[in-house]
């Protein structure tokens, strides 16, 4: 019973990192889990070394269950620091590791929303810096 | 009192005779269960989501077995054995069904895939035929998916106009409002029997007879009531009637239309090919007569026959002793749930008008949290919107948790679904 609620992802739960919205974001995205509900908004501000973008800042807000919203907080400090191009190639399974509990199928959806969110931002920014 | 009003209950409430019968023997009727004596993480399966899906008995899962053992090949084709015997085990599940919800016959009796193609073949069929653009579908705020989104796409396509009767602070259907809604444009009314979130059961017939005083024909949908409770067409008096099998210790893949006759003979066909038609020529086809019409292809005989084995075990049940097993339940249920804190139930709490279906949300505690933590005990219950997205809205909750009851639950369960939740909150120190 406590291995899918271990004690780390119920913290990450309780005082999510970069929990927020961010003023002047290059970027915000949000999508909701139709099944569940499960909703995140994700903010990102970039820093630039020439044409090389990487995640300055970042921040989310949300609701649903402890599996969502605590892997968004995971991810989003796993992120910091890392190139665009970086994040766009990250693996369902690197969140997974992450969050590093046993997860059915049905739960694994909750978990990858944060990721969802964060990629489908990084496109849309890119599709319209184009 | 005849046999027939005895059974003859639209509102899920029970006269003095049937409070008076014995409930269900649940020892004996798990014994005819299998899948209930299998484990779940090492424990005895405890399971309360029958709303989305009930168990199946050995007399139906015989059935189906006998005949690709002994009787199968396709219907209504051969002139050997096989075929005919397997046409006449498939037309006699048929004869079950019309008796099961008072039919006047079998031919009112339409087979489809589950009670969403039914709506869907009533949208097609009925809808695109019959009405007009400007005319008015009213429908409820409670509603599943399956009987609102053929209704948006119809409304959409043919110019309808789509309404709504909103549902009352305690999780009933506001009726007060029905006299305002139906107007002279009202063509068609549709709505749950019982919702699969509330529990609320309505009493369909003050309903009808007002939609029919204005000239507007009725669907009910008994996705919910027709596998709990005593339902008869006749005494209800409705123009159209859909449930599915599965959720009635059927097979999946079978489900019910039941029409009025005229209104089967009048409206168009909605899948075309084999078995629906009674000549084709180069000139076009000639339509075979109802409920064939509305049958294409090759049917689900096998799992129709297995719902004609679902409805006799029902039938040797009884249905009174049904609802009064399950509102026994609910009322215990509902106690229980009351006692928990933080709990909150969503729908009416009066058990006398709630179905088995016990919804509710837990302070601080997501649904979809709750059920993973309580299938870690062995308890399966259902969380989430459960194909009622417009009503979570009017709730003001993007999800629920669900436990819902049939003939094999007892109480005991309910109270290894109390311990559970206990436990959940401990794990998540709420």
């Amino acid at each position: 019973m406590q291995d899918l609620y271990r004690e780390h992802i119920l913290d990450h739960y309780e005082n999510p990192r970069h929990h927020g919205t961010l003023e002047h974001a290059d970027f915000t995205h949000e999508e909701s889990n139709p099944l569940c509900g499960d909703r995140i908004r994700i903010d990102v501000k970039l820093g630039s070394e020439g044409d090389r973008y990487r995640i300055a800042e970042a921040a989310f807000t949300g609701d649903g269950c402890i599996i969502s919203q605590a892997a968004a907080s995971m991810l989003l400090e796993d992120v910091m620091g890392k190139s665009v191009d970086e994040v766009e190639q990250l693996e369902p399974q690197h969140v997974l590791d992450l969050v590093g509990a046993p997860l059915t199928a049905a739960r694994v959806k909750c978990a990858l929303l944060g990721l969802k969110v964060l990629k489908t931002g990084i496109k849309l920014w890119k599709l319209q810096r184009s | 009192m005849t046999n027939d009003e005895r059974r003859a209950t639209g509102d899920g409430r029970l006269g003095a005779y049937e409070v008076l019968r014995p409930t269900l023997d649940t020892s004996r009727i798990r014994a005819d269960f299998p899948i209930l004596a299998e484990q779940v993480n090492g424990r005895s399966v405890v399971f309360l989501d029958s709303a989305a899906s009930s168990q199946k008995p050995v007399q139906v899962l015989q059935a189906m077995d006998d005949v690709y053992r002994h009787a199968y090949a396709n219907v209504h084709r051969g002139v050997y054995t096989f075929s005919e015997a397997a046409t006449e085990r498939y037309e006699q599940a048929r004869v079950k069904i019309a008796r099961f919800i008072g039919a006047p016959a079998a031919e009112n009796i339409v087979f489809t895939r589950n009670a969403t193609e039914a709506l869907n073949l009533l949208a097609y069929s009925y809808g695109r035929h019959f009405l007009q653009p400007g005319d008015e579908i009213l429908i409820t705020e409670l509603e599943h998916h399956a009987n609102f989104v053929p209704w948006q796409v119809l409304a959409q396509e043919r110019g309808l106009r789509l309404k709504f009767i909103p549902i009352s602070p305690e999780g009933r259907l506001a009726l007060d409002k029905l006299d305002e809604l139906l107007t002279p444009r009202t063509r068609l009314l549709s709505f749950a029997h019982v919702s699969n979130v509330l529990g609320a059961i309505t009493d369909p017939r003050p309903i009808i007879q007002r939609a029919h005083a204005i000239g507007a024909r009725v669907i009910v949908d008994g996705s919910q009531s027709v596998p709990h409770m005593p339902v008869n067409v006749v005494e209800l008096d409705c123009d159209f009637l859909v449930f599915s099998g599965h959720k009635m210790l059927g097979p999946t893949g079978i489900g019910v239309l039941y029409g009025k006759r005229d209104l089967l003979d009048a409206m168009p066909p909605f899948l075309t090919g084999g078995d629906m038609i009674s000549a084709v020529g180069f000139d076009g086809p000639r339509w075979n007569d109802v409920p064939l019409k509305f049958e294409a292809g090759t049917p689900a005989f096998v799992e129709a026959i297995g719902l004609g084995a679902a409805v006799d075990y029902l039938s040797a049940l009884d249905m009174s002793a049904v609802r009064a097993h399950e509102r026994e339940l609910t009322a215990y249920a509902l106690e229980r749930m009351s006692e928990v804190p933080g709990a909150k139930i969503i729908g009416p709490t009066d058990p006398d008008v709630r179905g088995g279906v016990v919804t509710f949300t837990l302070d601080r505690v997501h649904p979809h949290d709750l059920a993973s933590l309580l299938d870690r005990e062995g308890v399966a219950i259902r969380a989430g919107h459960h194909c009622a997205q417009p009503l979570h809205i009017r709730l003001g909750l993007s999800a629920t948790a669900r436990a819902s009851f049939y003939i094999y639950t007892e109480p005991h369960e309910v109270d290894a679904l109390i311990e559970a939740i206990y436990k959940a909150r401990h794990a998540l120190k709420r």
